[in-house]
């Protein structure tokens, strides 16, 4: 591998971190005019040391080596391994990083704490950089995990917030618990191929017995929901709100819930002989991108909606992922990180204007906010899948994909119900989608506010400074244009990484990885839209400044609740654990002590009822030691 | 250059018990300077095991170097023998580390009779040292026994209010293990002549029937149990540990909590592999209940020591379960989980005396809340030994957890493979309940918005209510920069250990035998 791709690769993990440390050290984060250069600089250099990984990156993977930690049967190593996948997701956390670095600076301006934010960013955006260059599985659940640990301290970043600390405890031990299947699949993997390192457990796939694999991959597939909040591990993404809107953008929105779906995407071959694995993905992509779409739709806060629509989304691409399309699923992630960053950055702008996301609250402001109306609209636009935005390519790709494994093309999901419940989850999904996405346009945008104004006055209320401005724009290039590449995407990102030979029939993908539109795809997607659409539309003329969702009567508070799941997995996990808790605890302080306790006590009592039989022996001490002494001697000497 | 390192403390432990009476400022120089230049000693020691592949070209089971071979006690074959390996190396170092970090924080807070304070401290490095260097199984029980007193009089003299009681059932519980320990000894001289630990690994247990394997494998576990802790017999843990004196809590659970896991790897398996065996599966099982019984104990403690206390609990559990797999990985795994543990809570246990040395309290009840914004270093650094301790990969506390499961995964050849399987899916089970108590911890004292807690008075002028100061800085930083150090790059570890448990496993738990 060249030294400027290792370098390069290397590099893309090291600036950020060091722009971490640097911005936590006392000198830097006592002057915010230092941290904020310290953040921005360290940003602009990974995004080039990210150019560079991208432009030397081809389809064959590349790979260096480093031995970590010699366990004696198993070594741990540590290494970079790029190739066209690594390539394309380094690029696109980098941009995302260094618009959120920017909008940051803007958005934070008057916060006491940015320093330590940004050096939390920083971090984040280095484990995120190691989780897609890594070539070993361990050195992928660090960066992982450290994503998990800034993505805690981001969201509890408002401390007087009073919904943040819990917001931040239940993204972390969701996501954790998700991580322990993740460990436990890794262990078993690394196990089972004699190595951690990622092309050497690809390249074992075809000698591991398939009840292994299954197991595995499964239990990979618990920190894939984890981390890419999927059902039923989904319930933190919306409460991680309570963090800053930029954290949304880039954790919530473009990166850290793509990590699963890049896991995936890296170990494909892997779970591709894992049939029944990818049935189960199938299955929890179907459920989730339903049940995202559907809560969005009852939502009154701006960012819950998108909130629940990344749980959506997400499903798309591993449901495209599911039946075979990694070309196809890959596609979606890198337009979702577009325009998903994109809308996040824009509820900033308004939360940050106006002072409430809450649409009820909200009204008119196209008038106000004509810049942020109109890229909100071109996101929304995006997410919705019209074409040509690139959102459209992608949607259409995706749905393309799982209709050819209902057609039984593909080898990888052969079981045509399943494709089929996928499908038809895939199309309400669209038609929901345009739902949602119409409701928040006009509800925010259109219409009149309501009657008590905004919390400030209304001549306030314009569109954002030029720091907070260009991030919005620059991210709307990719949300409109990305259609343009999808000749060149699938050569780019070339295959999953092959497995040995004796895997048959594996060539670039389970699928033929075009992502061109279909026309009959196309033109369905089109109809549910303009239903989805135009229904939202015409509920919303008749009465402009109700909510919409009215119509779904009581269904809509459910909705909004989440189908109540959280209070679903607070009794099944929460409050037994806790229980459990009290009564383990009472049980070892009061039992497994007190029995310590009694048998002094009763050493005690016997020392005495034999001092009082031989009333010449001096004290209770002395007898002690007597007894003790006589019978240990006395169980050494018959013993030995 | 053993005996240096052992003679160093000795002398110095020696000479500040003579000291006068009165001195405030020169006992506590001595004393650094002693521990420092122990330290350096055993640094000294180190290039001498590069490159050490733990004889298994030669063939020893046990390969030390600086061996020291000298007679002492020849009426009862007991010679003062004296040797170091990749196995031992990294906890004297730990040792001598933590003891000097333990000086230096008599500057932090200074204890009355500094001289005597001290004194007890390296009588308490001496017998930790001698515990790791003894190649011969008298002189290690004859050291293993006289930390006992040290950290009695550190308990009992500079403790908290129900000290006594501490300290005593302290002294009492392990004492009780260690005439346990004591009988198995015996029982292995009886059966073969010899104290010779160099020997005895040699034989790996040939000449010792299976029965009396059984028995004295049963006798040492019993012991270095007591010590470690291994649930059930863990109790004496948390008192001990709440109502002792800072320098006390870290080196107790920095130095002390090694020995009885040490004596395990270093004697119980190489001396009696069949016992080994035959016993593994009950010490796997007493490992995986104690993570999960005391992280759900933590979660409903209220005070800071305790709280630890029992996290140190769960953590040799992670340790123990790794050393019953008897395989290279699940040993070096034990091993690194050992260092690991040393540093994260010694760092733990200094914050938390900072803590408690600022507020007059170690309840959470009545510490109120929001540390970070109050005091940010304390908070930041708090956040990091918090987040160590429940294992984030990166830092030091993950490789030997994790790869202690990976090992109870693949446990030994003869080991009930379904039994380790489900023990490694509860351990990794009990790694989420450790992140839930630290999260619980984290929530109530450290981040949030500050709430003056209800036990806090106000304090005057010269309130210590300060953040932290530059002496409280040169202790915690080590233990910070070697906690990030050893989790990104765990060889420096593990290439000190890899080559003896290499030799140890090959040569002596090889099931042909």
């Amino acid at each position: 591998m060249t030294t400027l791709a290792t370098g390069a690769a290397v590099g893309v993990v090291v600036i950020p971190a060091l722009a971490a440390g640097l911005g936590v050290a006392p000198a830097i984060r006592q002057r915010v005019g230092g941290a904020r250069a310290v953040a921005v600089v360290g940003a602009v250099l990974t995004m080039l040391a990210a150019v560079a990984v991208f432009g030397t990156a081809d389809n064959v993977a590349q790979e260096t080596r480093l031995l970590l930690a010699p366990f004696g049967d198993i070594d741990i190593t540590t290494g970079v391994l790029i190739d066209g996948l690594a390539g394309v997701l380094v690029l696109v956390v980098a941009v995302v990083g260094l618009c959120v670095q920017l909008f940051s600076v803007g958005y934070l301006h008057s916060d006491q704490r940015y320093p330590t934010y940004a050096a939390q960013v920083s971090l984040f955006t280095a484990a995120m950089m190691l989780v897609v260059v890594s070539g070993d599985l361990l050195a992928l659940l660090v960066g992982w995990e450290v994503m998990g640990l800034c993505s805690y301290l981001l969201i509890g970043h408002y401390r007087d917030l009073p919904e943040a600390p819990g917001a931040a405890v239940k993204a972390f031990l969701v996501t954790r618990v998700g991580d322990i299947g993740f460990l436990l699949g890794v262990l078993l993997l690394g196990g089972a191929a004699g190595s951690f390192r990622i092309s050497d457990v690809v390249a074992a796939v075809g000698s591991i017995d398939s009840g292994t694999l299954t197991l595995a991959t499964l239990l990979l597939l618990l920190g894939v929901a984890g981390k890419s909040a999927q059902f039923p591990l989904h319930t933190w993404l919306p409460d991680a709100m309570a963090g800053p809107t930029p954290i949304s953008a880039l954790i919530h929105a473009a990166t850290m819930v793509a990590a699963g779906v890049f896991l995936v995407m890296r170990l494909y071959p892997v779970f591709v002989a894992a049939p029944t694995t990818l049935t189960v993905l199938a299955v929890s992509a179907a459920i989730t991108m339903l049940l995202g779409a559907l809560c969005a739709l009852a939502q009154d806060d701006l960012k819950r909606v998108l909130a629940w629509s990344t749980i959506s989304q997400l499903g798309y691409m591993t449901g495209a992922l599911a039946a075979g399309g990694y070309v196809q699923g890959g596609f979606h992630l890198v337009t979702h990180a577009a325009f998903k960053a994109l809308l996040f950055l824009a509820a900033g702008v308004v939360l940050h204007q106006v002072g409430t996301v809450l649409m009820s609250q909200l009204g008119g402001l196209r008038r106000s906010m004509p810049l942020t109306f109109a890229v909100t609209a071109i996101g929304l636009l995006a997410m919705v899948g019209v074409l040509p935005l690139s959102g459209g390519f992608s949607k259409d790709a995706a749905v393309a994909s799982v209709w050819a494994a209902v057609r039984g093309e593909s080898s990888v999901l052969p079981s045509a119900p399943v494709a089929t419940v996928l499908l038809i989850s895939m199309l309400a999904t669209v038609l929901l989608t345009a739902a949602y996405a119409t409701r928040l346009l006009l509800r925010t945008f259109f219409g009149e506010p309501p009657p008590g104004g905004f919390h400030g006055n209304r001549q306030e209320i314009a569109d954002p400074e030029p720091l907070m401005r260009w991030p919005l724009v620059v991210l709307t290039v990719p949300t409109v244009a990305l259609g343009a590449t999808i000749g060149w995407f699938p050569s780019y990102l070339g295959g999953a990484l092959p497995p040995a030979e004796s895997v048959v029939g594996f060539g670039p993908g389970p699928l033929p990885g075009s992502l061109g539109p279909h026309l009959s795809e196309a033109l369905l997607a089109s109809a549910l839209i303009v239903v989805g659409a135009g229904a939202t539309y015409l509920v919303w003329r008749a009465q402009p400044d109700r909510d919409p969702a009215r119509i779904l009567g009581r269904a809509a508070t459910a909705l909004r609740r989440g189908l109540y799941l959280d209070e679903v997995q607070d009794a099944l996990v929460v409050r037994p654990t806790r229980r459990l808790a009290t009564v383990v605890s009472a049980v070892d302080e009061i039992g497994v002590d007190g029995l310590v306790d009694g048998a002094a006590d009763a050493t005690a009592a016997a020392s005495r009822g034999l001092s009082q039989a031989h009333p010449r022996l001096p004290n209770l001490a002395v007898t002690s030691l007597i007894v003790t002494t006589t019978a240990l001697v006395t169980i050494l000497v018959v013993l030995s | 250059m053993s005996l240096v390192v052992l003679g160093l403390p000795l002398l110095g432990c020696l000479v500040l018990a003579l000291w006068p009476r009165g001195a405030d400022l020169s006992p506590r120089i001595f004393g650094t300077v002693i521990a420092a230049a122990t330290l350096l000693a055993a640094l000294v020691m180190l290039p001498g095991l590069r490159g050490d592949d733990g004889g298994a070209d030669t063939g020893r089971a046990l390969n030390p170097r600086h061996e020291v071979d000298l007679p002492w006690l020849s009426v009862i074959d007991v010679r003062l023998h004296l040797g170091v390996d990749g196995i031992s190396l990294p906890l004297i170092l730990l040792t001598a580390l933590l003891t000097l970090l333990g000086m230096v924080h008599n500057w932090v807070e200074r204890p009355d009779r500094p001289a005597l304070f001290c004194s007890l401290v390296l009588l308490l490095e001496v017998g930790a040292l001698g515990t790791f260097m003894a190649l011969d199984l008298v002189l290690f029980f004859a050291a293993f026994e006289v930390v006992l007193i040290p950290m009695y009089f550190l308990i009992s003299r500079w403790g908290g209010p129900g000290a006594a009681a501490a300290a005593l059932k302290f002294a009492v519980y392990t004492l009780a293990g260690s005439a346990a320990l004591l009988i198995g000894l015996v029982f292995i001289y009886a059966s073969t002549g010899s104290f010779d630990l160099v020997e005895l690994s040699e034989r790996g247990g040939a000449g010792i029937s299976t029965a009396v394997q059984l028995a004295a494998f049963g006798a040492l576990f019993v012991g270095f149990a007591v010590k470690s802790p291994l649930w059930p017999l863990h109790t004496w843990l948390p008192p001990a540990h709440t109502e002792a004196p800072t320098v006390g809590s870290v080196l107790l659970a920095g130095v002390q909590l090694k020995m009885g896991t040490y004596g395990l790897v270093r004697i119980a398996l190489p001396v009696l592999p069949e016992g080994a065996r035959a016993l593994a599966p009950i010490l796997a099982v007493l490992a995986v209940t104690g993570i999960v019984v005391a992280a759900l104990a933590c979660y409903t403690q209220n005070e800071l020591k305790r709280l630890i206390a029992y996290s140190s609990v769960g953590h040799m559990g992670f340790v123990l379960l790794g050393v019953s797999t008897l395989t290279t990985v699940g040993i070096n795994a034990a091993l690194l989980a050992n260092v690991a543990h040393g540093l994260i809570t010694g760092l733990l246990f200094f914050l938390v005396g900072a803590v408690k040395s600022r507020f007059h309290t170690g309840e959470l009840d009545e510490l109120g809340s929001g540390l970070w914004a109050r005091l940010p270093r304390l908070g930041f650094v708090l956040v990091f030994a918090c987040v160590a301790s429940l294992g984030l990969p990166g830092l030091a506390g993950f490789w030997g957890e994790a790869m202690a499961v990976y090992a109870a995964l693949h446990p030994a050849v003869g080991l009930p493979g379904p039994l380790f399987g489900v023990l490694a899916v509860v351990a990794a089970a009990g790694a989420v309940l450790t992140a839930v108590y630290f999260l619980r911890l984290l929530r109530r004292l450290v981040v949030g918005p500050v709430v003056v807690g209800a036990g806090h008075r106000v304090q005057g002028a010269g309130s210590r209510t300060a953040d932290i100061w530059v002496t409280e800085r040169v202790v915690h930083v080590p233990l910070l920069l070697l906690t990030l150090a050893l989790g990104l790059y765990p060889a420096v570890v593990l290439g000190l250990t890899e080559g003896p448990v290499a030799g140890l496993v090959e040569a002596v738990l090889a099931p042909s035998r």
